[in-house]
């Protein structure tokens, strides 16, 4: 073939090797494939295009997506279009970043280390937590293993998780669960909010933890500290999936009982990129810090006295535990981790309550908008940056004629929530100007007209 | 160099200063004390830094310094396929189109994304040999895990409830064993022989009705080719077991063989390795689980259709092992991993896995007289030399990965595969030059001089460094996992 740009080896170079290997062509080295499994012929894939070809054929590939910076999205359900501070993108494309592998050297990885120690720091602050690991795959992986951790941690095999968690979030726990032999059970949401009397009912002393969303999925904030409460009547551990942004304003998880909280930190600088890579988080009391999984980063010095960092607390991990690990997570979303570090440290002390705040007001006066349209907001709890609207009609098709006028509408509750049928989750961060949604009411009353 | 603490974010804050730009509020102000119970709001801030712009991108930018990636230089370390990241990845990535869409969009608006899963999927069907490919878990590890999963459905499925064992080589990697335990399966170890391959005999005496799978890596850890394959397929087959394959290492054998060819059931790859993710200081990755016929119908879901040019995800599989992951995996992940395929094609993917070999058996060869070389067979993308030759004069493995960071290495992956004493890892990958490898090779013949006259500069190593040895127990005694205001 050709010489390709990332192939720098010369026919020369290769005269050159083989003769030091002491062979005459490159097909020697494969001769220990047996002649049955050897493949033949050419992979049918597309051929290579150069580079100014590929670029044109994935920009129109990417045109036919509809963006949300083309359209005014009202599309939450637990990825959000949140302000992203331009410099994290610049800080996450350094390439001394972004090129590095796990930061097993920790003498030319200070520079990672030192990132995730403040990565935890943040996480620490925000949730109230004793300590943060260095990021997991997503807010629902997070959710998941922590219910192995806890259903590990108490030696019982019942967990229960509310209804008002995310579905999606709650299908991962259920998949991780089975190859546990862990039994998952749903407590019910009443008004938006989990029905902390049926949880009084079902618990019993075989429950090892109770998992809950704060803010939930319908957008509500529930009375945490109640549920925390019941969970440690029984001996069993309480674990919270929190949005941090939400935590900007709320009363961190750490101080109303949570023993685990996790999450996923995508709203702090994150692109929604259709669903992933997004960044988990799990931080937890100090109790549990020799049962958290992925990686930890701890302070230490050198012989001189200087301080640096290392992955610590190795002992956890499936590298060095194998089969007796509790995880097998190895990758994790350190890149990830680093831009939302830098979003957090960008919006800072009052930027973080700032943006929370404004996520509050901008929702409540969507709420209010709904409301003098002749809308029925649903649920009439405290919430965060999403409420659910009664439709009255198909969300699909709504949905479908919004688009039309440059809107991307809500979640459609009917397709997880069959009684919420016709039901509207609206997410209104404060990217959302006071015309969007006003022209997102006005469309929908139009529509209902 | 740097001989003082570099500060911590918190440490240069300043009450006042910010680093944030917030469109001012234009919706009537509210009151949180009216809209909650008091006890939801926040009675302390969190405290996160206070800094401007510039504090931010200098902080960073000092912290980059103190970092090493492929970009900084070679980093050969073994298993891990650390090849150049190309640009355009990065490019496409952040198009608008890619970037800016959510993943629970009406599928009418996001064709051109699912069009590229939809067409990234067959490509790996293609390169693997296998009927069918989920994007959906996140990394190496937690393909492992779906796959072995779906394993387990499928003997379930099949009214088979004993089969509790998940065999895995004592060359494997680590998160072999675990993902089994993870998946609830007991761990059986099974030998390596003299050569370094799978011991047949022992795998025999191993096997039988309790057998879920073999999990195998092929070319194994030590970068040698499991010759004997088939045999262990007709094996593992024979008592009904499944056959996985850990494609940690499908640089070494791209368009030579396909694990689905070789008698494989199911196959993870990393995206992040051999298509060129980046690994991100640590991830994210991707981690697609490629299955034959019979596992279809176990596949996570939703799975990806196409039906008359128009690509739906089809979310009724009733014997689906559910959703490993919310949404479809790490889309910006596999997406740089299209990219690239797409720029190398066929003839592309078949150099780089030549070349990768002929870069790991020429630098095999030319430290073979300086290093003890367990297996002398010609190796695939990897080799392992051990460090005994070494120790016995009083240095250790990890003292000349040390000295090599004053060379302006990355050291190559040390103590594994865990059937090597002493272990050294090196895999070179393809896009790095020959001048690379000979300057690299140098460095090594200079370290085992040193071990021999001048042992103390190794043991002392690394002297270059922005910082020396960290004390490791300490850290782990003493654990400071955060920042707390003095």
């Amino acid at each position: 073939m050709k010489q390709h740009r990332y192939i720098p080896m010369t026919e020369t170079d290769c005269d050159e090797m083989l003769s030091a290997i002491g062979i005459s062509s490159v097909d020697e080295l494969f001769a220990d494939i047996p002649e049955q499994v050897r493949f033949k012929g050419e992979l049918a894939i597309k051929k290579a295009k150069s580079e100014s070809a590929l670029t044109k054929e994935l920009a129109q590939l990417a045109a036919k997506n509809a963006d949300s910076r083309t359209y005014a999205s009202f599309l939450g359900a637990g990825v959000y279009d949140h302000y992203r501070p331009i410099i994290v993108d610049h800080v996450i494309s350094r390439s001394e970043f972004y090129t590095a592998y796990t930061p097993y050297q920790p003498e030319i990885s200070q520079g990672e280390l030192q990132a995730i120690f403040e990565f935890q720091t943040m996480i620490c602050e925000l949730t109230g937590m004793d300590l943060a690991n260095s990021s997991m795959y997503d807010g629902g992986t997070a959710l998941a293993e922590a219910g192995t951790l806890v259903a590990g941690h108490t030696r019982r095999k019942k967990l229960f998780v509310s209804e008002a968690v995310h579905p999606e979030a709650r299908d991962v726990v259920r998949s991780y669960a089975t190859g546990q032999s862990i039994e998952v059970v749903i407590i019910p949401q009443k008004d938006g909010v989990t029905d902390i009397a049926r949880l009084e009912e079902m618990i019993d002393e075989e429950t090892a933890g109770v998992l809950v969303q704060y803010p939930n999925f319908f957008g509500q904030i529930e009375d945490i500290q109640k549920i925390g409460e019941i969970a440690h009547d029984k001996g069993s551990l309480f674990v919270v999936s929190s949005n941090p942004l939400a935590l900007g304003v709320l009363t961190p998880p750490g101080k109303l009982g949570a023993d685990i909280t996790v999450g996923d930190a995508q709203p702090f600088g994150i692109p929604e990129q259709f669903g992933g890579p997004h960044c988990g988080y799990f931080a937890v009391t100090k109790k549990l810090m020799r049962k958290v999984p992925g990686r930890l980063v701890g302070e230490t010095t050198d012989d001189e006295g200087r301080r640096g960092y290392v992955l610590t607390l190795q002992a956890r991990e499936q590298h060095i535990r194998r089969d007796k690990a509790t995880s097998n997570i190895c990758s994790n979303q350190a890149l990830n981790a680093l831009a939302a570090s830098v979003a957090m440290t960008a919006l800072g002390k009052e930027g973080a309550k700032e943006i929370a705040y404004q996520n509050i007001a901008k929702t409540h006066y969507a709420k209010g908008a709904f409301e003098k349209a002749g809308f029925e907001v649903k649920f009439g709890g405290a919430h965060f940056n999403e409420i659910v609207v009664n439709c009255k009609k198909s969300v699909k098709e709504m949905n479908a004629q919004l688009f039309t006028k440059g809107i991307i509408g809500g979640y459609d509750l009917g397709l997880t929530y069959p009684e919420l049928a016709n039901h509207v989750l609206i997410a209104v961060t404060e990217q959302r100007t006071k015309e969007e949604i006003d022209a997102l009411v006005q469309e929908m009353e139009a529509l209902h007209a | 160099m740097h001989k003082d603490n570099q500060p911590l974010i918190f440490e240069i804050t300043k009450a006042g200063r910010v680093g944030y730009s917030l469109t001012e509020l234009d919706v009537p102000e509210v009151d949180l004390s009216s809209l909650m119970p008091d006890g939801f709001i926040r009675k302390e801030d969190a405290e996160l830094p206070e800094v401007s712009e510039l504090d931010i991108m200098r902080h960073y930018t000092a912290l980059s310094n103190r970092n090493h990636g492929v970009d900084n230089g070679f980093y050969p370390l073994g298993s891990c396929t650390m090849k150049y990241n190309p640009k355009i990845n990065e490019s496409v990535a952040r198009f608008p189109g890619f970037a800016n869409i959510h993943p629970l969009q009406d599928e009418s608006t996001v064709q051109g994304a699912l069009e590229m899963i939809y067409d990234l999927q067959e490509h790996l069907n293609e390169i693997t040999g296998m009927d069918e490919t989920t994007l959906q878990p996140a990394a190496g590890a937690h393909g492992e895990w779906t796959a072995l999963m779906m394993i387990r459905a499928f003997h379930e499925a099949n009214g088979d409830f004993n089969r509790t064992k998940v065999l895995v080589p004592d060359s494997a990697h680590g998160t072999n064993p675990a993902s089994a335990t993870v998946a609830g399966f007991d761990t059986v170890t099974v030998k390596s022989n003299e050569s370094g391959l799978v011991d047949i005999e022992d795998l025999k005496s191993k096997v039988g009705p309790d057998t879920a799978a073999l999990m195998l890596t092929n070319p194994n850890t030590l970068g040698l080719f499991e010759e004997d394959i088939l045999e262990m397929a007709t094996i593992v087959h024979g008592v009904g077991g499944k056959l996985y394959y850990d494609g940690a290492n499908l640089n070494a054998v791209m368009s030579k063989a396909r694990p689905g060819d070789m008698g494989f059931d199911a196959v993870h790859l990393n995206l992040h390795k051999t298509f060129t993710g980046p690994h991100g200081g640590g991830g994210p990755g991707s981690g697609p689980v490629g299955v034959k016929k019979d596992l279809i119908p176990f596949l996570p879901k939703p799975v990806l259709v196409k039906k008359e040019d128009i690509y739906t995800f089809e979310y009724d599989r009733p014997q689906s092992i559910g959703r490993v992951k919310p949404f479809y995996g790490n889309f910006g992940i596999y997406l740089r991993a299209y990219t690239y395929i797409r720029t190398m094609g066929p003839d592309g993917l078949k150099a780089v896995t030549e070349y990768a070999v002929l870069n790991a058996n020429y630098m095999m060869r030319k430290l073979e007289p300086y290093f003890d070389l367990p297996y002398t067979q010609h190796c695939k993308h990897e080799f392992v030399l051990s460090g005994r030759r070494q120790k016995k004069l009083g240095v250790r493995t990890l003292d000349m990965a040390k000295r090599l960071l004053d060379f302006g290495y990355h050291p190559p992956t040390i103590y594994f595969p865990l059937n090597v004493e002493e272990g050294m890892m090196i895999e070179p990958t393809e896009t790095e030059s020959k001048e690379t490898l000979d300057s690299f090779i140098d460095a090594m013949i200079q370290i085992a001089k040193e071990v021999e006259e001048n042992p103390e500069v190794v043991q002392n190593a690394p002297h270059t460094t922005v910082i020396n040895r960290l004390d490791e127990t300490k850290a782990a005694r003493q654990p400071v996992l955060r920042y707390i205001k003095k």
